[in-house]
């Protein structure tokens, strides 16, 4: 689960690291007024979206008057910011932060990670705060520093230590080690998948802060974290993503106009594959599990067809645990209820295949069926063009 | 021969009396499995409704009357982590978690357990999983040795191995193996978790040393660098060994997670493209659609 840059910073703050005094705000009046209640000479007004690279895109405003704040936020808000990590229908802004401007003296970086080959969570620092971390290391592989941490304790005190040093923010060692901690401890104690302080500043004071912030929770933890789901904004996510979440459906929206329906995560992501392979695109990826019934199959189809791009469906099952009539019931259902106005393209394999296959012949809906998944997208393909 | 399990592996299920737990367990007796017992605590001294199985309260006793060698988790998340471990202390050789959902902190807590326990030392314990379908080695056409939740139809004893990330891109090779004669010696799914138990370097290294495998079928995703670390393994290590890989994903979107916790492309890390590129240098023939992994193993082995 992704949450805002405020809420990241919120989160940290909690944990002893130290963040500038910051206000969210909704509206370009409010945001004159957090300038105001700042009494700062600069501030920074950011737009609050779950993707990076807001600066490059607009999304960043330094601002030296009370007209100013208000200037940028109504320049930011309720418009549509494109950045790299949004794609190019981009996310309305619904909230801006603005913030009291920082003198940075050093922009550092600093994360927590968990390292997959090594089966670990990892913090991750680097001298070259401020850049993408990926960037650093294609260019200066040499300026990151690695400490894998122990899966209860944490980062050890002389981690810590070698981690300050190394990042020469010996004049600095107690803040320093704080903020490590802090991150650390964060980490650990919520759950995280990824918390990412870039920049870390020192600022000419001599003080330690997380200028930005970024923090994901894994969501296989959540269920032990139930407080943090008020984090949750559903703003930020696909309102069809949503619905199939649920109905426990794995439904992730892309831009095609092919319509998957696939049991299993793999054999979804290598049903969009052969699709793109065969010339067409996937209007999502979609995985009703491994033991979904009528009811789950008929919601995956209702979801599927909800988005306006699909011009075409594929339904590929490899029957296991879930039958393929149990499968055909399903579609034979979900396409009487819809009222399919799409071509559809079934390929059935595995359990009680025969008795799938019949009871779609038999049911009068118009469908095409195919015997292997090349068949199937190559079919598919054909009749959306 | 075969890796891993054969027909006389005993097998204790963890979390026998949940509907999953039970309903795959039906279906391992079904083919044929040894399955001696399950453990739910709290029940100890019950038999299994309609399995006519023993259960215990832990698995240190359930290993002392039952000799079991083997385990399978079908434990709720929560407490899956726990119920590993219990596995390994209690003597498991082979550790088979079922179980989806698992959290990422928890396997890191797993994983430093089992390199520092005497007992998963002493032991040589091994874990497969989470998140995965299991592992089987066919013996007969009708029976063999299943761990886990993949329907045992499909299979036939052959001579080639399959060791894979999915659930049911795996059955979908194995079907195929079926259908073109060739059969499997063992299938592996190692799942699709960020943190996990064996990995396909651990997994291709049992594969190299089986005489009864001819030739392995390699089944990746995106995320990760699994398939890059078995790309180097295989290039030095499977000489005289055909290797026929896929990897699922070319088409997913970056930063978004693809079902499985660990299919997600970060940092520009982790793209099929990527795999791809580094399978084929290592020699493997890597095929754009998984229809063809079946044909393409035959091709290869000259049958």
């Amino acid at each position: 689960m992704k949450i805002h840059e405020f809420q990241a910073k919120e989160v940290l703050a909690r944990f002893g690291v130290p963040v500038p005094q910051g206000i969210p705000v909704e509206s370009a009046e409010a945001a004159a007024d957090a300038f105001r209640r700042l009494a700062a000479p600069v501030a920074v007004v950011k737009a609050q979206i779950h993707a990076g690279g807001r600066g490059k895109a607009g999304g960043v405003k330094l601002v030296r008057s009370a007209q100013e704040a208000e200037a940028a936020a109504r320049g930011m808000l309720g418009k549509v910011l494109v950045t790299y990590q949004t794609g190019p229908a981009g996310r309305e802004v619904k909230r801006v932060l603005v913030e009291k401007g920082s003198e940075i003296a050093r922009e550092l970086y600093l994360a927590m990670a968990v390292d997959r080959a090594v089966g670990a969570p990892v913090l991750i620092a680097s001298t070259e705060g401020g850049m993408e971390i990926e960037e650093v290391a294609r260019r200066n592989p040499a300026a990151i520093q690695r400490e894998i941490c122990h899966p209860v304790k944490g980062i050890l005190p002389f981690q810590v230590r070698r981690l300050a040093f190394d990042l020469g923010l010996g004049a600095q060692l107690k803040p320093a080690a704080a903020v490590i901690e802090g991150l650390s401890r964060a980490f650990f104690a919520l759950d995280c998948s990824i918390a990412e302080i870039n920049p870390l500043i020192v600022t000419k004071a001599g003080e330690v802060m997380a200028l930005d912030a970024k923090i994901n929770f894994d969501s296989n933890a959540l269920f032990r974290h139930k407080d943090l789901m008020a984090y949750r904004d559903l703003n930020e996510e696909d309102p069809k993503e949503i619905e199939a979440a649920h109905h426990n459906l794995n439904y992730i929206a892309l831009d095609g106009s092919i319509g998957c329906m696939v049991n299993g995560a793999g054999l979804a992501m290598a049903t969009m594959d052969t699709i793109q392979l065969k010339g067409g695109k996937p209007a999502n990826f979609l995985d009703v599990g491994g033991g979904a019934n009528k009811e789950q199959v008929t919601n995956a189809f209702k979801i599927l067809l909800s988005d306006r791009n699909v011009k075409g469906v594929l339904v590929n099952i490899f029957g296991g645990i879930m039958k393929c009539d149990t499968i055909a019931e399903g579609v034979i259902a979900a396409a009487r209820e819809v009222h399919l106005a799409v071509p559809l393209v079934v390929r059935l394999e595995g359990t009680n295949v025969e008795q799938g296959r019949r009871l779609l012949q038999e049911s009068g809906i118009r469908l095409q069926t195919a015997a292997s998944l090349d068949e199937a997208a190559e079919k598919i393909v054909a009749q959306v063009r | 021969m075969a890796i891993l399990i054969d027909g006389d592996t005993k097998v204790l299920v963890q979390g026998i009396t949940g509907d999953a737990g039970r309903f795959h367990t039906s279906h391992s007796l079904a083919y044929g499995t040894k399955v001696v017992g399950g453990v739910t605590p709290g029940k100890g001294g019950t038999r299994v409704e309609g399995l006519d199985l023993p259960v215990f309260d832990s698995v240190r006793d359930a290993v002392r009357e039952t000799g079991a060698n083997a385990s399978v988790v079908y434990v709720p998340a929560g407490f899956a982590a726990d119920a590993i471990l219990e596995a390994v202390e209690g003597g498991i050789r082979v550790v088979v978690a079922i179980t989806e959902g698992i959290p990422v902190l928890d396997m890191a807590w797993v994983r430093h357990y089992l390199r520092a326990s005497d007992a998963a030392r002493a032991n040589g314990a091994r874990l497969i999983g989470p998140n995965c379908p299991g592992v089987i080695t066919p013996v007969t056409d009708k029976s063999g040795c299943k761990i886990g939740i993949m329907p045992a139809y499909i299979h036939r004893p052959g001579r080639i191995g399959v060791v894979s990330r999915s659930g049911t891109l795996t059955y979908e090779a194995v079907w195929q193996l079926t259908s073109v004669g060739l059969g499997q010696s063992t299938c592996v799914g190692i799942g699709g978790d960020p943190i996990q138990g064996m990995n396909f370097v651990d997994t291709l290294r049992l594969f190299a040393d089986d005489k009864a495998t001819d030739g392995v079928i390699l089944i990746g995703e995106i995320g990760g660098s699994a398939e890059e670390e078995a790309a180097e393994f295989i290039q030095s290590h499977m000489r005289g060994k055909p290797v026929v890989g896929f990897i699922a994903g070319a088409t997913a979107p970056p930063g978004k997670r693809m079902g499985h916790a660990g299919a997600i492309i970060s940092g520009g890390k982790g793209a099929a493209a990527d795999k791809k590129a580094a399978l084929q240098r290592a020699g493997v023939h890597v095929v754009d659609t998984p229809s063809v992994l079946g044909a393409t193993m035959k091709k290869v082995l000259g049958r």
